[in-house]
């Protein structure tokens, strides 16, 4: 049928001008398959990653370790060809991408968040006697690194920031979709509200969804209007409408100062408005970093495969900015980073007690 | 929360969700009376999205606290630009209109997301200079009950859509251009033997359609979302097709179904805080919003009949 023929034409060129995009901001693209050995030169040592459908520039972990592995790079003096990226459109991208990362001979390959846990399973057994990496997920093989981050500690003092600034004794959490990464996140924010003040009540709702805006905006609005002045989202582009509402009363003349707590990176730009800003401070994940260590780690010939790696306050994976927080409230929260990064205080990780078998 | 609060909550969140699907709606109800389906709505909201996006991060020195509206109306017009695709395809070269919407469809979210990469160097413009804000009507609001459940803090846009709405079902029902575009939806050869100019009618049908499409990405943008990705506009132009068809084809009733979509939404989020129902495990209410629609359009609405000529390519007579 011709009209078939046409839509494949359509389809195309929309593709294309979508593949066009993928490489188009940045300096590597997706084809950079050059064999590296080639030259007489002597090898180089060279690091790869594969995106999740987010894509390279999803403002969350997929981006953070793509410039932590530029970094890398820059600060091993090596050359932009030691780093490249293969970006994964759809789900049925990560297994083909991982396989065309192994033969262009990258020397470690990272599948970035727990979508990419079984490809990277299945590739790595495939390829023993190679490397791989795997971020907020596990994979129990002698040659995949996973590194994890303690998303539940910079969400404790999340809490405590929300316990010490709300006026109405009333915080609210945001979730994206339930599951242990999430569930590390509210967890850490309850127990930090209850370490300022267990008087004060926590509205836990989950959006269902990491990409509905129109929905973290009516859960907002319910909260604000419960009497909830500050909420903490982990909730991807959900987020977005948090701030929208939050950002909507402020300006309608709010009688009480209402906030979000940003998550993953700093989120001070979304809360600005004509008078002010509603972000009170962001929880931050440093992917970047992780992936900086370990590669640094592989490249000395440490490499430590079949290893879960937790990346907490103590190695610098994870942050929390001071946004608006007040001098007295910020000293509390910096008290207790310490204890977390010295380990006398340790936070519980999930609602649930039965402990996943991390190990 | 108190009744009134609560009510509050509910108007204000179901006018915020749906004023975007409301334009949408009435902008499908246009096309699909003048004969061309039009599935490309997602599309144009996209367009149209992304146009409003750049404008207001570009001129908000210009236009200052308008800005929002005026990126809505070029928002609108790049919407109506990219609809005139739709249009040749489907009046003069009589392609599937199913396949030529679902090119806009896959079309505008690369384009789209390539010119911002090209602009900005990241797939996301990042916050808006100025996003519509919500707002309180003055005297209105001071009606007792009414004007506090209706008109205060409420987002402007939702009640600029029930009147797009009623001048829509004023210019299909009761204008000649209005007969004209529907009988040209219905029986484009009696139409034509009449002295309708057909493709004329169709295409302004679609025009119509790119517009008001166009201007209900706006809306997304800058009144929910606050930025352009790719997440922006996701699934609310089929939202918006569904809206219509529960809606008749009607501008009235296509309104009234988009505030409804919303309304069962907000109902679904809000109920945690609602006394009564509050108890009820959070599952029920997430299905909600889907159970009521099927339930009121088996229960309450008759057939959704669609034009009669609808889809089908017309080829003017000699």
């Amino acid at each position: 049928m011709a009209n078939w023929k046409k839509l494949a034409m359509f389809g195309t060129s929309a593709l294309l001008l979508a593949a066009c995009g993928n490489g188009g901001g940045t300096d590597e693209g997706t084809d950079n398959g050059a064999a590296p050995e080639e030259g007489g030169d002597e090898e180089q040592f060279t690091i790869s990653m594969v995106t999740d459908t987010g894509g390279v520039d999803d403002r969350s972990f997929n981006e953070s370790a793509w410039e932590g592995m530029q970094e890398w790079a820059e600060e091993n003096d090596l050359s932009e060809d030691a780093v490249s990226y293969y970006q994964s459109d759809t789900e049925s991208d990560y297994v083909p991408n991982l396989n065309n990362a192994t033969n262009d001979g990258h020397d470690i390959i990272y599948g970035i968040g727990f979508l990419l846990e079984d490809p990277i399973q299945t590739i790595a057994e495939q390829n023993p006697d190679r490397m791989y990496g795997i971020v907020d997920s596990v994979v129990d093989l002698d040659n995949v690194v996973s590194l994890n981050f303690n998303d539940h500690e910079n969400s404790y003092l999340a809490g405590m920031a929300a316990a010490l600034t709300t006026e109405t004794d009333k915080v609210g959490f945001i979730g994206g979709i339930e599951g242990p990464i999430i569930d590390r996140f509210q967890t850490g924010f309850t127990e930090g509200v209850a370490a300022v003040d267990d008087s004060i009540e926590v509205d836990i709702q989950y959006a269902n969804s990491f990409s509905d805006t129109a929905a973290g905006q009516q859960i907002a609005a319910a909260m604000y209007s419960n009497g909830a002045d500050v909420i903490f989202h982990a909730s991807g582009a959900v987020g977005n409408g948090v701030f929208q509402e939050a950002r909507n009363r402020m300006e309608d003349g709010s009688d009480i100062d209402l906030w979000v707590i940003g998550v993953d990176q700093d989120q001070e730009a979304e809360g600005e408005w004509a008078d002010g800003n509603v972000t009170l401070a962001s929880t931050i994940k440093k992917v970047g970093q992780a992936i900086k260590l370990s590669a640094n780690e592989a490249k000395d010939g440490n490499f430590k495969g079949g290893e879960n790696i937790s990346y907490g306050f103590a190695e610098d994976g994870i942050d929390f900015t001071r946004g608006f927080i007040e001098d007295e409230a910020w000293e509390q929260i910096e008290e207790a980073r310490e204890q977390i990064t010295n380990g006398e205080l340790e936070v519980k990780e999930f609602t649930y007690t039965e402990v996943e078998d991390a190990e | 929360m108190n009744v009134i609060g609560i009510l509050q909550l509910l108007v204000t969140s179901s006018l915020m969700y749906s004023a975007p699907l409301i334009f949408t709606a009435i902008a499908g109800a246009f096309s699909e009376r003048s004969g061309v389906v039009n599935i490309g709505l997602e599309g144009i909201m996209v367009m149209g999205a992304f146009s409003s996006a750049i404008f207001n991060l570009l001129f908000f020195d210009t236009f200052g606290n308008s800005t929002p509206w005026v990126a809505m109306l070029f928002g609108g017009l790049v919407g109506l630009l990219f609809s005139l695709l739709h249009a040749v395809a489907t009046v003069n070269l009589r392609a599937d209109h199913v396949v030529s919407g679902t090119a806009l469809n896959l079309l505008a979210p690369g384009l789209s997301v390539f010119l911002v990469r090209v602009i900005y160097g990241k797939a996301q413009t990042g916050p808006l200079r100025r996003s519509f804000g919500i707002t309180s009507f003055p005297i209105l609001k001071d009606i007792p009950v009414i004007g506090k459940i209706f008109f205060t803090s409420v987002t402007p846009l939702g009640y600029l859509g029930i009147l797009t709405g009623v001048i829509g079902w004023f210019v299909l029902f009761k204008t000649p251009f209005g007969l004209r575009l529907r009988a040209v939806g219905e029986h484009p050869v009696a139409a034509e033997s009449v002295g309708i100019n057909v493709y004329m009618y169709k295409y302004a049908g679609v025009l119509i359609s790119g517009f008001l499409g166009g201007i209900g990405g706006a809306i997304q943008a800058q009144a929910i979302v606050n930025e352009f990705g790719i997440l922006t506009v996701s699934g609310q132009g089929f939202m918006a097709m569904a809206a219509m068809i529960f809606g008749k084809w009607n501008p009235i009733g296509v309104t009234f179904a988009a505030i409804f979509f919303g309304f069962a939404q907000s109902l679904s989020r809000v109920g945690h805080y609602i006394p009564i129902i509050q108890n009820v495990p959070t599952i029920y209410l997430q299905i909600l919003p889907y159970v009521l629609t099927i339930i009121i359009l088996v229960a309450f609405l008759g057939k959704s009949e669609a034009p009669k000529a609808l889809g089908k390519p017309y080829i003017k007579s000699k």
